[in-house]
């Protein structure tokens, strides 16, 4: 198949390209929810990422706090953002860092106004912005403006024999064509950690894998009070014939095709090494690990299931792909890539990545992910240890 | 072309079942992907989709191999062509 050159986007400010054009309301913590919320039932095309954090975090957690939601807030997915938080500082924190991409963006503290009056304001201000942002055109951008995430969920053995596979194929495909892509869930990796390593392009990034690997291994080890067979595999994954956390690394790892990583991402950490695939430290549950990943500007994901997994994202569209004919029969409207003719060999691996190259660029040009249309926009921020 | 069982790796000695389920004593036809070669083996368990079947006897201690390689081992003797799960294999980690 010869692979489209490009794709339709929105152009932003500091050189991306988004896949899609929101204005979201941000709230900084948990106790803005209530206000971020009601700006975007006032005004019609804007999203609300409601979370439940935001207050006493300090450290490394805040850090990551402060990363994800400037991250979250740059994504060239979003037009312009509305930060509503309760103080000043921490908002205008937010602002400042999502304004280095130069985008509209505007932030609006609750104490000493209230709820009502915050409200008020704010909602003027994203009226301004969902008006402006919806005179956006999509314009030609070149594929190379995309920026893939992968992770995989509700794994079975049919994700590590063709799902997963069919995703390496895309890498291998589209790697060339200078896409940055984007793999994570350090836990899932256990068992195939040593193989992984191998897998860095650089002594270096081989080296870093490791020690993140190993920092998540022990902190797994020392909290874990049974072996984690409640969790590694989950009930799903067992149900599915998945039988131990070795096999579902090894299936997990059929994502990233035979290309090599040129570095270990922190969580929400955006790529600085240019085009290629990036390892990020993420927990392996979905929405976590999709969260960080668009919060570190990832525009498009790919999302590889066995038993149905139906995550998905408010700014980032996440396109699901399955090769259990179980799963397409009795969950259909969640998927948005059936490769399942692999099974039955009636379709090749290389035949299964040309059809899911076909369904990304589809969506990247503005075709709604099943689980955009079915309203799943689950934004959950990590948290790293206990608030003070 | 078609397949009942599905096995990644020449060495590997397990394979997945890839058809609804197969019934015991199934004459069940096996595709190797590694070198696109084919095998048979008749099953002696009843084994749904996406779960393991034994391609060899296989005796407590042992090391199941899938994709090439360790994925865990046996805590309870497994016959040729039995299924294969957390009732008789157990992770080498956790």
């Amino acid at each position: 198949m010869d692979i489209p050159k490009s794709f339709l986007g929105y152009k932003r400010e500091n050189g991306r390209a988004g896949t899609r054009n929101h204005v979201i309301i941000l709230p900084v913590d948990d106790i803005s929810n209530a206000c971020a919320e009601a700006v975007a039932n006032n005004i019609k095309g804007t999203i609300a990422l409601p979370h439940s954090y935001g207050r006493l975090q300090f450290g490394a957690d805040l850090e990551l706090h402060f990363r994800t939601m400037i991250g979250t807030g740059s994504n060239p997915n979003v037009a312009a953002v509305i930060v509503i938080g309760i103080e000043p500082k921490w908002t205008k924190r937010i602002v400042d860092g999502i304004a280095k991409t130069r985008k509209p963006v505007e932030g609006f503290h609750i104490e000493r106004t209230g709820d009502i009056g915050t409200v008020m304001k704010a909602s003027k201000k994203a009226q301004e912005f969902v008006m402006w942002a919806s005179e956006k055109q999509r314009e030609e951008c070149p594929i190379s403006d995309l920026w893939i995430s992968v992770k995989c969920g509700e794994s079975d053995t049919t994700s590590g024999l063709a799902s997963n596979p069919t995703v390496g194929n895309l890498m291998d495909k589209l790697e060339p064509l200078g896409v940055h892509l984007c793999f994570g869930e350090t836990s899932e990796l256990t068992g195939a950690e040593k193989v992984c390593a191998t897998r860095g392009a650089t002594k270096e990034a081989s080296d870093k894998f490791m020690k993140t690997w190993s920092a998540y291994n022990d902190f797994i080890l020392k909290e874990a009070t049974d072996d984690l067979s409640e969790s590694q595999p989950t009930a799903g994954n067992i149900a599915g014939g998945l039988t131990t956390i070795e096999e579902k690394a090894f299936g997990n790892f059929q994502k990233i095709g035979n290309c090599k990583f040129v570095d270990v991402l922190e969580p929400a950490e955006e790529p600085k090494k240019g085009k290629g695939l990036y390892f990020m430290d993420t927990s392996s549950a979905a929405a976590e690990c999709v969260t960080l990943q668009a919060a570190a500007g990832f525009n498009i994901h790919l999302f590889p299931t066995g038993q149905g997994n139906i995550v998905g994202n408010p700014i980032e569209p996440v396109i699901k792909l399955t090769a259990n004919p179980l799963t397409v029969k009795s969950m259909g409207e969640h998927i948005d890539c059936d490769v399942s003719k692999i099974l039955s060999r009636e379709m090749n691996l290389s035949e299964a990545g040309d059809e899911l190259i076909k369904t990304t660029l589809k969506v990247a040009n503005g075709r709604l992910t099943c689980a955009e249309a079915l309203g799943h926009r689950e934004f959950v921020m990590t948290k790293l240890y206990r608030s003070a | 072309m078609s397949t009942d069982i599905i096995i990644h790796e020449k060495k590997d000695n397990v394979g997945v079942v890839v058809i609804e389920k197969i019934t015991p004593k199934q004459d069940c036809k096996c595709w190797i992907m590694e070198n696109d070669s084919s095998v048979n083996i008749q099953s002696a368990d009843e084994i749904p989709l996406g779960h393991k079947i034994a391609m060899i006897d296989l005796k407590e201690g042992d090391t199941i191999l899938k994709y090439g390689h360790d994925i865990g081992k046996v805590v309870k003797a497994i016959k040729k062509g039995q299924h294969v799960h957390v009732h008789n294999v157990k992770t080498k980690k956790w």
